[in-house]
């Protein structure tokens, strides 16, 4: 096939992967989005099968095979609790594969090569190189292979400026004279290198906002391939994925009330600085330490019940034990509603698909503008695995450092049960005082199994 | 500057803006299923490593191009596969077990 008519394809593929953006503004046309775009992706891949260029599939169908066989286990067998890993991890992949491209593409067309070229391909390798390492890295920290905590030390910062400002003078250099070789090589090097000191820093309770943010620069390496190989396709879905990550990175950074630099450079919860900033009154509060039995005499009266899930649910993989307690409350005669936190858990939308994964259906999910009047008028709150969203001090102690984030106001609400597997501060390393109110209980202890206890009483 | 480079800047800045505007009506609900979706998308990559490992540039080339297929193939066959089973479990009421 001709390189005209391979543009066709091309064409073809990038109209259905359009749609399938536009497919997700509602769960009823999104599985078919999903579905036109993987056509999009066979036509585009088929066509790529066919163009003149390709001349030997000796590598091509045993690479094409073992993707697919690790894509699909992956798909099939991962738990929902470990989507974040996984979108890491596919970040990762997409960095390393355009890297990869890119330096290929630059040993092969050597010296040679035009500058605007040559700068689409530096930046792509660049970038590349730094998602591969900060996703895996964001892997590590989310599957406790590297400590969650921030990781920081004096000097960080002007240490990675240093080492990015580098990475660009690099850049320029050899952009400047595609044929300085080893400076190419070395700013490929600099890009794993600032990959992994860039997520050091950044704490567990950050993770959306990196997430989102790697998702972006993986977005970006793949339109730098398109300019670098002249595909518009790979421009088009870079500029679709590049886009996305930054939009979804920008809204996590309001849910915290936080500005992106402050995310990336400011080390949340870091141990330099003391982060407790709790009232005098609350510091020394006792908790109000409540039984399984106490919860259930307040759920079994309860009229309205919402349920605030956090991360601590996908950690003790408690969704179907909430969706059970829920269900059950719903059929004594409650109503019963979910409250979702944009930052709840570790990457955008976690805890709507482990809700969705448990049976819950999505019009009993709720955003935080939608549902946060209604806390006042409610008899109940199940507080699962949650913290910083539900912390007071957002609202009224102007010293704490999520001072301004919006939080549910759960504290309006007539009763709130906590399940908290200990009375430990939660990730961030901040005191909560809605723990010590006097119409909160906590009720500690792995999740799951307060829950199942919880059912069980109401039952009985 | 050469056409092709101001035709592909038109392309992106243009692809840019589209993705804003679409993307900015998919609710928090399906956040994480965005994700994963432009991750399969811009696995689209592949065409690229397909060329690297098939082309006969030289053995370096097809090896990394091999690498590439591997990781790029794993995004878009994985991606949209698992985009389709978080997809599948989003219902409304009344919901039916399966």
């Amino acid at each position: 096939m001709s390189a005209s008519s391979l543009r066709l394809f091309y064409l073809v593929a990038s109209a259905c992967f359009i749609l399938t953006l536009q497919a997700l503004s509602s769960p009823k046309h999104a599985r078919r989005g999903n579905l036109l775009g993987s056509i999009g992706m066979l036509i585009a891949v088929v066509g790529t099968l066919l163009y003149k260029e390709i001349i030997s599939f000796q590598w091509i169908v045993p690479g094409l095979v073992i993707g697919s066989l690790i894509g699909a286990s992956m798909a099939i067998w991962m738990p929902m609790t470990k989507m974040p890993e996984r979108i890491a991890l596919s970040h990762s992949f997409g960095g390393l594969a355009a890297a990869l491209v890119g330096v290929s593409e630059y040993h092969h067309r050597g010296a040679g090569i035009d500058r605007v070229t040559m700068a689409a391909l530096a930046l792509e390798v660049f970038l590349g190189f730094l998602t591969f390492t900060g996703s895996l890295m964001a892997f590590g920290k989310l599957q406790g292979v590297v400590t969650g905590r921030p990781v920081t030390y004096k000097g960080q910062n002007a240490a990675n400026g240093i080492l990015f400002f580098s990475a660009l003078v690099l850049l320029v250099l050899v952009v400047a004279d595609p044929s300085r070789t080893p400076l190419f090589y070395l700013m490929g090097g600099l890009g794993l290198t600032v990959g992994v000191l860039f997520v050091l820093p950044i704490g567990g309770a950050d993770m959306p906002v990196v997430i989102s943010l790697l998702n972006s620069y993986a977005g970006l390496a793949a339109a730098a391939t398109g300019f670098a190989l002249g595909n518009y396709v790979l421009i088009i879905a870079g500029a679709l994925d590049g886009t996305s990550g930054f939009l979804l990175s920008l809204k996590m950074s309001k849910a915290m009330n936080r500005s992106f630099a402050n995310v990336l450079f400011g080390a949340f919860g870091s141990s330099g600085e003391p982060a407790v900033a709790t009232t005098g009154a609350a510091a020394g509060a006792a908790y109000n330490l409540a039984t399984v039995e106490d919860a259930v005499g307040v759920l079994d009266a309860a009229q309205s019940v919402i349920v605030v899930p956090g991360y601590g649910m996908a950690v003790s993989q408690a969704q179907h034990a909430v969706r059970e307690l829920g269900a059950l409350l719903e059929t004594k005669g409650a109503m019963v509603k979910y409250a979702v936190h944009p930052v709840a858990g570790r990457m955008p939308g976690h805890m709507n698909v482990l809700l969705a994964e448990a049976n819950v259906p999505y019009d009993q999910l709720f955003d935080i503008e939608a549902i946060n009047d209604e806390f006042a008028r409610t008899d109940a709150v199940l507080v699962v695995g949650a913290n910083d969203v539900v912390n007071p001090a957002a609202k009224d102690n102007p010293g704490s450092p999520i001072f301004g984030m919006p939080v549910f106001n759960v504290d309006q609400a007539r009763a709130v049960i906590v399940l908290k597997r200990s009375v430990n501060t939660g990730f961030a390393g901040i005191e909560n005082e809605l723990f010590s109110r006097p119409n909160t209980m906590m009720v500690l202890g792995d999740a799951k199994q307060t829950l199942r206890e919880m059912t069980a009483g109401l039952k009985g | 500057m050469s056409n092709e480079l101001i035709f592909g800047f038109y392309v992106f800045v243009l692809a840019g803006f589209l993705g804003y505007q679409v993307i900015s009506k998919v609710p928090p609900l399906l956040h994480t299923p965005l994700m994963s979706g432009t991750n399969a998308i811009s696995g689209i990559s592949l065409v690229g490593s397909l060329v690297a490992a098939g082309a006969q540039y030289g053995r370096l080339s097809t090896i990394l191009g091999f690498i590439a297929v591997i990781c790029a193939t794993i995004n878009t066959v994985g991606g949209f596969m698992i985009t389709d089973r978080m997809l599948r479990m989003f219902r409304k009421r009344p919901t039916d077990r399966p």
